[in-house]
Formats: structure tokens, sequence, C-alpha cells
């Protein structure tokens, strides 16, 4: 019972950073239908600014978080400028071109942290909550959760509320048509992989305290932000944000009781059901041809 | 005999001779490498195949695998020598592919990219999981090339001419088949699937013929590469290596039979000439491949029938004709 508690809360904390980079894949491949390869490697990057920056040079936390989040957009808006945007039209190339920034990206951490053994971040916010004896919650993670939270819900203003949200959604819905509507595409699409980067580089640096740091780290971020992505159904982002919880408990739930490599195993196959099954993923609508 | 057959047949002998004798110039470390790359040359052939329609998968390297594993298996628990595990690896990853159409096949597009995939992780991981049969991360290993008589194929030499042959073979099966009606249904489907279905194509059946066929070739590959390598992991198949794959295909150019093995050649050269810069080595990578996008999206084989094309052979670049976007 505690553990099926502890359990859960875990994987509702492990939601939250899911849901972060996964929406960023789901923005960026909606507006400018582009796969990123390299979403991973900007979680990675957010994560080192927080070792180089906050562990080995003293400057505070969140500041440091703040750093994360406009280096990782400055790459992303970088990437649209002068990778993205030159093949608009050929999606293929975008992808090829975001697997080579993934190569530069892993070589740079190497050669800034390093090749020996993985990071650890000790965690800037000391002590764990306690419920009822026996619920532990460390503050560090309920404040990456808070964050997250807050981080979508404003996200959801943001595309539902305000004028220029509207505009991104409308490009992601038929570029051609908001192109003539007066929309100019080359701004939104800026917004759109400087949002999406904005929150990858943000999910790194909540990360950061959390797990081990290292250049590969973009692999398994990649994968489970596929997953989340086509279980939530490509082109929708509530649907991302619900399928990042619901997956991360799965997870959750299948590492603990079963081991990590399994849980993955499921994860995939359950990703391979879900494209057979309902190939618009749970909440997906059908994607303009 | 035409002119222009008699300097093609000529240039044909010379190409022979010239990877006949090619071993015997190399180190030993550089006779090791040239097998390797002759397997690579069918791995990037057989997944050109697999693109012809259109589709790009992220599984072939995955499909190696399953072609490596077989071999070793086979080798290992029934004793079967090379002359067998080599069909038989194709056999399987053949039969695996026929296996995963049925989903992977529902999809187009990004999403049957996703999908295969995460098939391909899901069968690598569980190469991880299960380690009865398959070793776990640390793989197999006491895998052995075979003996004729005499010659002992543990020896980079004997081993790179058994390789060539087959590579050989195969790839003269695949030009056949591309050059075949079957190819050139396989290039209607990429183009026009509408108008290929409107008169009685059905593309499905295409696309995962091409697919399985890609398959077969790649698990020879792969059956190739651990006779002679004598150990097998998941990792060699995992990510890492697909990307590879892709680089080479598209660095080299895809819409010609010769641009993925001129994309191989290339970057295994141009790999093996930075190989002091050591860890910086994927960043070139990336680096190239994004100039290659940026710069020559045709890839290298636009340069190839350039150069033919400023000889004066007038042969204008025939394959194009699909290739109008």
């Amino acid at each position: 019972m505690e553990l099926l508690i502890q359990s859960i809360i875990n994987g509702l904390i492990q939601g939250g950073f899911f849901a972060l980079f996964a929406v960023g894949l789901v923005l960026i491949f909606g507006v400018m239908g582009v796969v990123n390869f390299a979403h991973g490697e900007l979680v990675m990057i957010g994560a080192y600014t927080i070792w180089l920056v906050h562990a080995q040079h003293g400057l505070p936390y969140v500041p440091t978080l703040l750093l994360a989040i406009l280096l990782v957009t400055g790459i992303g808006l970088l990437m649209e400028r002068f990778l993205f945007r030159p093949n608009r039209n050929d999606p293929l190339a975008g992808l090829i071109c975001s697997i080579g920034v993934l190569f530069i990206l892993q070589v740079i951490a190497t050669l800034v942290g390093g090749d020996g053994p993985s990071k650890q971040v000790p965690p800037p916010l000391e002590g764990t909550l306690v419920v009822l004896d026996f619920i532990r919650v460390p503050y560090q993670r309920l404040f990456g959760l808070g964050v997250s939270v807050l981080a979508l819900l404003t996200l959801w203003y943001f595309l539902t509320r305000t004028r220029l949200g509207w505009a991104l959604r409308a490009v992601a819905l038929d570029r051609e048509a908001a192109a003539l509507q007066g929309i100019n595409i080359n701004v939104i699409s800026f917004i759109a992989i400087g949002v999406g980067a904005g929150l990858a580089g943000l999910a790194g640096g909540l990360m950061a305290p959390l797990t081990n740091i290292n250049p590969h780290m973009g692999h398994n971020v990649i994968i489970t932000a596929f997953i989340v992505t086509i279980v939530g159904g490509v082109g929708s982002l509530s649907g991302a944000v619900f399928a990042a919880v619901i997956y991360a408990l799965f997870h959750t739930f299948i590492t603990v009781y079963v081991g990590g490599t399994v849980a993955t195993i499921c994860g995939l196959v359950l990703m391979v059901l879900v494209l057979i099954v309902r190939p618009t993923g749970l909440m997906g609508m059908r994607v303009s041809e | 005999m035409t002119r222009s057959s008699g300097v093609k047949r000529l240039f044909a002998v010379a190409m022979l001779a010239g990877l006949l004798i090619l071993p015997h110039l190399l180190q030993f470390h550089h006779q090791d490498l040239l097998i390797f790359l002759t397997i690579n040359v069918l791995v990037v052939t057989s997944y050109r195949l697999v693109t012809l329609t259109g589709e790009w998968s992220l599984i072939h390297a995955v499909m190696m695998g399953v072609g490596g594993y077989t071999a070793t298996l086979l080798f290992k628990q029934f004793e079967l020598g090379m002359w067998f595990t080599l069909p038989l690896a194709g056999i399987v990853a053949a039969a695996i592919a026929a296996l995963l159409c049925f989903p992977l096949f529902r999809m187009t597009q990004f999403y049957f990219l996703i999908g295969s995939f995460a098939a391909g992780e899901a069968i690598r991981l569980c190469w991880i999981q299960f380690v009865d049969p398959f070793g776990g991360t640390g793989g197999l290993s006491g895998v052995e090339p075979p003996l004729i008589g005499e010659i002992d194929f543990l020896e980079p030499v004997p081993y790179y001419y058994l390789t060539l042959a087959v590579v050989g073979l195969c790839l003269y099966v695949l030009y056949r088949i591309e050059n075949s009606r079957i190819g050139l249904i396989l290039h209607s489907v990429h183009w026009k699937a509408p108008l290929a279905e409107s008169v009685g194509v059905d593309t499905w059946r295409y696309r995962a013929l091409a697919f399985i066929v890609g398959s077969f070739f790649v698990g020879v590959a792969g059956g190739l590469k651990v006779h002679y390598l004598g150990t097998i992991t998941p990792n060699q198949f995992g990510v890492g290596f697909m990307v590879f794959i892709l680089i080479w295909v598209i660095v080299g150019g895809y819409n010609r039979f010769y641009g993925p093995i001129i994309g191989v050649i290339v970057l295994t050269l141009f790999d093996e000439s930075i190989r002091s810069l050591e860890e910086l080595r994927p960043a070139i990578y990336g680096a190239v491949l994004i100039a290659s996008i940026l710069f020559l999206p045709n890839g290298l084989e636009s340069l190839v029938a350039r150069i033919r094309q400023l000889l004066g052979k007038g042969a204008a670049p025939a394959d194009t004709s699909f290739t109008d976007k």
C-alpha cells in the first residue's frame, strides 16, 4: 500500500516532466512539420547548464534555471533559422538536420563535462515533505511538479486566450490558409520552436537534481517523448499532457514491480498498439495531408 | 557492341580487378575495415530498396541484428555452418519483417517512421531483457567463420573475398529487382500512389514486399558481420547505427542505385581520415550531414551525374524522371 501510493506520487511528478518535453515536441511538429530528433539533447543541454553553472560555479538554482531556458531557446531559434526554414517543404531534410544537431550537442556536452561517469547535482531544496508518516516527497520534486504545472497552464492560456496563440494554432491546422490570412509563418515558427525548446530547457533544468546527467541522456528522453506524442495524438497538446501522466504512471509501476527495461518494452508495444488501433492517438484529430 | 558499352565493360573489369587486389595493398587494420565496409554496402543498398516506396523505416539496423542473432544462435545451438546460417539469417529477418508489416503498414510517413522505430527498439530491448537465449547487454560470442579445406576464413583476406562474393551476388539481385517490372511499380507507389492504385496496383502489398525483401538482405548482412566479428551485442544495432545508415544513404543520395554506395564508401574513408580527432568525430559527422542537406540536397550522386554530363556522355540523368516532385 505504501509502495503503491508512493509510486503514484512519483509517477505524477515524472508525468509533469514528460509533459514538458513532449508538449514541446508536439508544438514543433505541429507548426513546422519537423520531427525534432534533437529534442532529447535540448533537455540534456538544460540539465548540463544546471550542472555547470549552478553546481560547479555556484550561481543560485533559480537564475540558473532561467539561464538554461534562455540558452536552449537560443539553440532552438538558431535551428529554426538556419536548418528548418531552408527546408520548410522537405520534412525529411529537417529531420536529418536535427540528427546532425543531436551529434553536435552531444559532443559539446562531452567536451564541457568530460566523458567520465554521470554527473549528479545535489538538490538545491533540502528536506522532505512527510504526510501520514509513510508518504515522503522531497521538496525538490514538489518544486519540479509545481513549476511544470505552472508552465503548462501558462502555455494553455497563451494558446487559447491570446491572438498570437490563435495564430499559432491556425498555422498548425493549415499553414497555407494561415499565411493567406496574413499570419507570418516565419514569426510563428520562431515562437513555436522558442516555446518548445524553452520547455525542453526547463524540463532539463528541473530534472537535473533528480537524475543522472550524461551526454547520452537524451536517448531515453526522445523515446519517452515519441511514446507520449503518439499515444496522446500527434497534433494534440492536451492529449500529450494526458498521455504523459498516464505513461509516467504506467512506466513507474512496471519499473517498481518488474523492471526498467520491461517497462520501456511495454511502453513501446503500447505505442505500436495505439498506432494500430487508433493512429490518431487518444485525443488526436486527423492531421491534414 | 557500341563504343560506350565497350567502355562500360572495361570499367567493370577494372573495378573488379581493383576490388580483388585491394586487400593486398592494405594493412591488417584496414583489411578489417574493408570487410565491414563491404557488408555496409549491402546494408545501405538493401535500405534503398525499402525507401523506394517512399517510406523511411527506422528498423533496418535492428533487422540486421535479427539476422546476426539468428546466425549466432543457429551456429551455437545447432552447429550449423555459415552456408546454412547466412540464408536462414535472411529468411528469419524477412519472416519477422512480414509479421511486422501488418501493424506497420497501416501507417505512412511520420507514423510509419515512429512506429518502425518503436518496433525496432522493442525487439532490441528484448535482446537485453531475455538473457537466456540472447545473452543480455553483453551479447553472445564464439561464432566462427567457416573452414573450407585449407582456406582459413578467420584471416581477413579470404573472408573479404567471401564477403565480396556474397555481397556482389546480393547487389546483383537487388539491382535486377529495381530494374524489373516490380521495381518500376515500387517507384510508382512512391511518386503516384493514387494513380498506381487506380490501375490496379495493391500499394500495401508492394510496400510490404520492398520491406520484406530489404530485410532479407540486411539479415544476410547481419550474418556476414557476426561470422567475422565472432561476437554480437544489442548495442551494435541501436539507434546510433540506424542513424549512420540514414546518413550514408542521404549524403550519398537516394535517387540512383549507386548513390548510397558512394555515400557509405566516401563517409567511411572520411571517418578513417579523421580518426585522430577522437571525441570530436560525431560533431564533424553532424556538421557534414547538415552541410550536405543544405548544399547538396541530392547527395554525392548528383556530383557524379554532373561530372558525367560535363564529360559529354550525353546520358542525361535517366532516373530523375521519377524524382520530379
